[in-house]
């Protein structure tokens, strides 16, 4: 199979080097009163498969480089992906014309010191390393399962491989590489009345079971046929972790603190200021991004060069941080938070999943959620609807399939009705299957899970 | 900017040498440089490296090849309150090749812009063709299409976005902002503007050579009203001016800082608004609204591809299906329904003169009095419906919907602008409330959620108002309609007539595996639903 071969270096992204190199040849153009130039190269792998084969496939090798300029207080950015001396020095005199014509930024923050970064861990060679060939035949071992069940199955396997480097006029250099992976498949039956979901991803390809994720959607879509309804309203649920995830990760979309501080957050104090301190949700519950945790790993550093660390943002149910940037976080009296985006890990229990069904007299076990959208920033109150391997629970065991339902429901409120948890697993808990950020979430039993709609949707 | 084609091939034979020394790791910037400036589509070193490509393409085995280099720009103004809180320009410049080979798709993209490199990459498109053949695969087949297609063409904008002072977008912007923070209790504005423009070259083995110049324009605009007791907050989106595949022109019809003020007092406004009490309504729904339930009721359940299977990952299968039980069968919606697919209406997201597969899209109807009769196709999925086609005396051919967001995204199937015709009589806004004994008015769009079948949605809006006795009789707030596709339809008993038609749309029209987004606008007019469910989506934390 040939590979993709790329001017940057025998690697597919560019190396830390010739990141610092390129950065350094950047800054030598600016006329800036500060300047930042971040690189991120990018190369990226990706198979999909519909009705048992491959449908499409794609191999795209990117490099950008951002410039952003100061011009004594007035500040532009631009990017390109042309690297020729041209295309440099036109993306540096783009930004400094921009920054001219701007006005002055009353929130400018100086460009950041040189720091010291802990070494990301995120990138694996497994992952870098799949090529065209070695994905068919990963996606493969669904499909060939699929149609040896008679079933149709439809998936996406995506591998990302990514350099990002962030260099200042004041000296400051920083470089990470990392990679990510999923594969995601949705598997039904020819008639189209059954359908089972299952994903994983990680930073790591060797630890992504193509055929154990295909005989849990195929095992799903088998068990979905013949779905009845049931009444819209509120139920006990158990979600999968995956299900957990898609909700969980919205209370990490909302923790801003300068929002709280005005007035248009959950983390609102009713009377002003914010709920740091006050009791959210269940006391079990325990929400960290931690970019150093061998599950959930993540950039060293974010978009100013500034290191990140682990920040807990609920413990034991109450709020413990909210997101300050440098800006925020200097009017505040505050450190900054220093966040690493996107990854999240909840606390969890000892429960399997046949426990948590087991504690159930009447309720619904949950695959996944879809189309999740925000109904109310005041509750971080979403809609969305269950989807491919909805069961009802009887007296501790899975009974029957059942029909969609939509439901109208916060993160809040379940983990304030949590019953149980079970052990935390990596999900792929974006609804598109791209490969992102690390999630770790535990499967829970909740109660008062609110669904207010029956969908005829398989 | 453009080089001519000696300086071009001059400087991409640099970039192959620094390529032959790479090894050596002289200079590590200097590696790392590859390419040449930008050319505008149409220049002659385009058109070669496209050739390049699709000559290597066939030498390497493929029955068919496409390929498109495309020079993206992107400028971004973002403002808060006094503050710019950003001011970017972004290009982004590759080349993208699609090859058939023995009935396999293969796709690979790079940025880098050599004769070497699109060689290179046109070889790396036929090795994964090859890599994804499987024993008993069903073949690729596309539908034919005329070939040979040459010539230009350039969205309808007149003021081209990207030749206007940045400072007066800023000043916009700012004074925008100045006229909403006049308005007491609105605490916080936020305004913006985008602006795309991609020049955008096609070519394929069938002697097609076109280029395009997309340009699409938003400006928008949100306003925060918080309660005095920080109990309640309330906004007001813009969204009632759509984007649109136009010109600085449309920046300044947007009239922005006229409008702030009145968009600041419905925010506050909203804030003492009547909780809405839950229930059955007859909803009156404006084009600013109804262009979203429209996307997501009636435009994505008639894309082909999902009907069939192929996005059931992600977006989703349909509930218009299968094709042979619901072509020129299914009673979609009331006899007043009438939904046509069109890439030509000037302004309009989806406009373009070729599309990615090089056809040049027809305006096709997909509803015709209430009963479906033809969904969305590409090349390769007309031949799907042959049979159909052939039977009710059509020709097989594409609709010309196929579309990649950039270079480095495959093409497939993607909306047209998806249109509710206007109604025989000229119906207004106004006439619809006042035939409204009790109802829900609602203008723009809000929170919106559909299933992966399209059947069960639930939407929400900017502004609500009751409507009683053929009168508004004021606001309301928490309010949501969830509602069954094919019912939806069916309850529609009034709609608007030409005069009140109108163009609503979106950017982020996200499908694919990447997601990949398309930019689509829907055209259509004031329509009234009977009895349709109501809840209220307020809950105290």
């Amino acid at each position: 199979m040939s590979r993709p071969i790329s001017m940057l270096d025998d690697a597919r992204v560019i190396s830390r080097d010739d990141a610092q190199a390129l950065a350094k040849k950047i800054l030598a153009m600016s006329t800036a009163t500060e300047a930042r130039v971040i690189i991120n190269s990018t190369e990226r792998g990706n198979t999909r498969f519909a009705v048992n084969q491959v449908s499409t496939a794609g191999d795209s090798h990117d490099l950008t480089i951002t410039v952003r300029s100061v011009m004594g207080k007035r500040v532009g950015s631009t990017s390109t992906n042309r690297l020729d001396d041209a295309g440099l020095r036109a993306v540096v005199e783009n930004s400094e014309r921009l920054a001219k014509l701007s006005p002055e930024d009353p929130e400018l923050m100086p460009e950041l010191d040189p720091q010291q970064y802990q070494e990301g861990r995120g990138y694996s060679e497994a992952t870098a390393r799949l090529e065209p060939g070695s994905r068919a035949a990963m996606t493969a071992k669904v499909t060939d399962a699929a149609r040896a069940a008679s079933l149709v199955s439809t998936g996406y396997l995506e591998t990302r491989v990514t350099a990002n480097a962030i260099a200042n006029s004041k000296g400051l250099f920083a470089y990470n590489r990392d990679t990510d992976v999923a594969l995601t498949t949705t598997v039904r039956t020819p008639d189209g009345q059954g359908s089972g979901w299952a994903g994983g991803s990680s930073n790591d390809a060797s630890r992504i079971d193509a055929a154990a994720l295909g005989a849990r959607a195929i095992e799903k879509a088998k068990r979905s046929v013949n779905a009845v309804a049931i009444e819209p309203g509120r139920y006990t649920v158990v979600l999968e972790p995956t299900a957990v995830g898609n909700l969980v990760q919205l209370i990490a979309g909302a923790v801003g603190a300068r929002n709280a501080d005005e007035g248009r957050s959950f983390f609102t104090k009713p009377g002003g200021g914010t709920k740091i301190g006050e009791k959210v949700v269940d006391e079990r519950v325990t929400l960290v991004s931690d970019p150093y945790d061998p599950e959930t790993l993540g950039a060293p550093f974010n978009g100013e060069g500034q290191p990140t660390r682990a920040v807990t943002w609920i413990e034991n149910g109450v709020v413990k941080n909210l997101n300050y940037d440098r800006y925020w976080a200097k009017q505040k009296g505050k450190e900054p938070t220093g966040a690493a985006g996107g990854t999240l890990k909840m606390s969890g229990g000892t429960e399997t999943i046949e426990q948590l069904i087991a504690g159930v007299t009447r309720g619904l076990l949950v695959t996944r959620f879809w189309y999740i959208r925000p109904v109310d920033a005041r509750t971080i109150l979403y809609t969305g609807l269950t989807r491919d391997g909805t069961f009802l629970i009887e007296n501790g065991k899975v009974t029957k399939a059942v029909k969609n339902l939509r439901y109208n429901e916060s993160p809040i409120f379940m983990l304030n009705n949590l019953e149980a948890l079970g052990r935390p697993e990596r999900v792929s808990a974006s609804e598109s299957g791209n490969a992102g950020p690390a999630i770790v979430m535990p499967p829970i039993r909740c109660r008062d899970f609110n669904f207010t709609s029956l969908s005829d949707a398989v | 900017m453009s080089t001519s084609r000696r300086d071009f091939v001059r400087t991409t034979s640099a970039a192959a040498a620094a390529l032959a020394l790479a090894g050596t790791r002289a200079d590590a910037a200097e590696r790392a440089s590859r390419l040449v400036v930008p050319p505008s589509p149409g220049d002659p070193a385009v058109n070669e490296l496209l050739a390049k490509a699709l000559d290597a393409a066939k030498a390497s085995g493929a029955s068919y090849a496409d390929a498109r280099i495309s020079l993206g720009r992107v400028q971004t103004i973002f403002t808060r309150e006094r503050r710019v809180g950003g001011l970017s320009d972004n290009e982004t410049f590759g080349i993208g090749v699609r090859v058939l080979v023995d009935g396999s798709w293969g796709f690979a993209a790079t940025s880098e812009l050599s004769p070497d490199a699109v060689t290179r990459v046109a070889r790396q498109a036929v090795a994964q063709a090859k890599a994804n053949k499987a024993p008993g695969r069903k073949p690729v087949t596309l539908a034919p299409a005329p070939g040979n297609q040459k010539g230009t063409w350039r969205s309808d904008a007149k003021i081209d976005p990207f030749t206007v002072a940045v400072e007066d977008k800023v000043a916009l912007l700012l004074a925008a902002n100045e006229a909403a923070l006049k308005v007491p209790q609105a605490r916080f504005v936020n305004s913006s503007m985008f602006f795309l423009k991609d020049e955008k070259t096609y070519a394929n083995t069938e002697g097609t050579l076109v280029a395009q110049t997309i340009i699409r324009t938003q400006p928008s605009m949100t306003v925060t009203a918080v309660s005095k007791d920080f109990k309640d907050f309330q906004t007001r989106q813009s969204n009632d001016i759509a984007p649109m595949g136009r010109g600085y022109e449309h920046v300044l019809e947007a009239k922005l800082v006229e409008n702030a003020t009145k968009w600041a007092e419905q925010a506050v406004e909203k804030i003492s608004a009547k909780p809405v009490e839950v229930g059955r309504y007859d909803l009156v729904l404006h084009p600013s609204h109804l262009w979203l339930t429209i996307h997501e009721s009636v435009a994505h359940p008639t894309e082909l591809d999902r009907a069939m299977g192929y996005e059931a990952n992600y977006a989703g299968t349909s509930f218009v299906f299968p094709p042979e039980k619901v072509l020129g069968k299914l009673k979609f919606g009331s006899p007043l329904m009438n939904i046509r697919g069109d890439r030509s209406q000037p302004g309009s997201l989806a406009a373009c003169g070729w599309d990615d597969d090089g056809v040049v899209p027809e305006s096709f109807d997909i509803i015709k009095n209430g009963v479906f009769v033809d969904y969305q196709t590409t090349r390769e999925q007309a031949l799907w419906l042959d049979s159909y086609y052939k039977s009710t005396k059509r020709p097989t051919r594409s609709h010309g919907c196929s579309y990649a967001q950039s270079w480095a995204d495959v093409q497939f199937q993607r909306m047209p602008n998806v249109n509710l015709l206007p109604g025989e009589k000229d119906t207004s806004w106004e006439d619809i409330i006042a035939a409204t004994d009790k109802g829900i008015a609602i203008i723009g769009d809000g929170s919106f959620s559909i299933d992966q079948q399209r059947y069960n949605a639930q939407f929400g809006g900017q502004l609500y108002y009751e409507i009683k006795g053929g009168k508004i009789v004021g606001m309301l707030k928490d309010v949501a309609y969830q509602m069954r596709t094919p019912e939806f339809w069916g309850a529609l008993d009034m709609l608007g007539g030409k005069s009140s038609y109108q163009l609503g749309g979106a950017f982020g029209d996200g499908k694919g595996q990447p997601a990949q987004s398309n930019a689509v606008s829907h055209g259509c007019v004031p329509t009234r639903h009977k009895q349709i469910n109501v809840i209220n989506t307020g809950r105290q934390a």
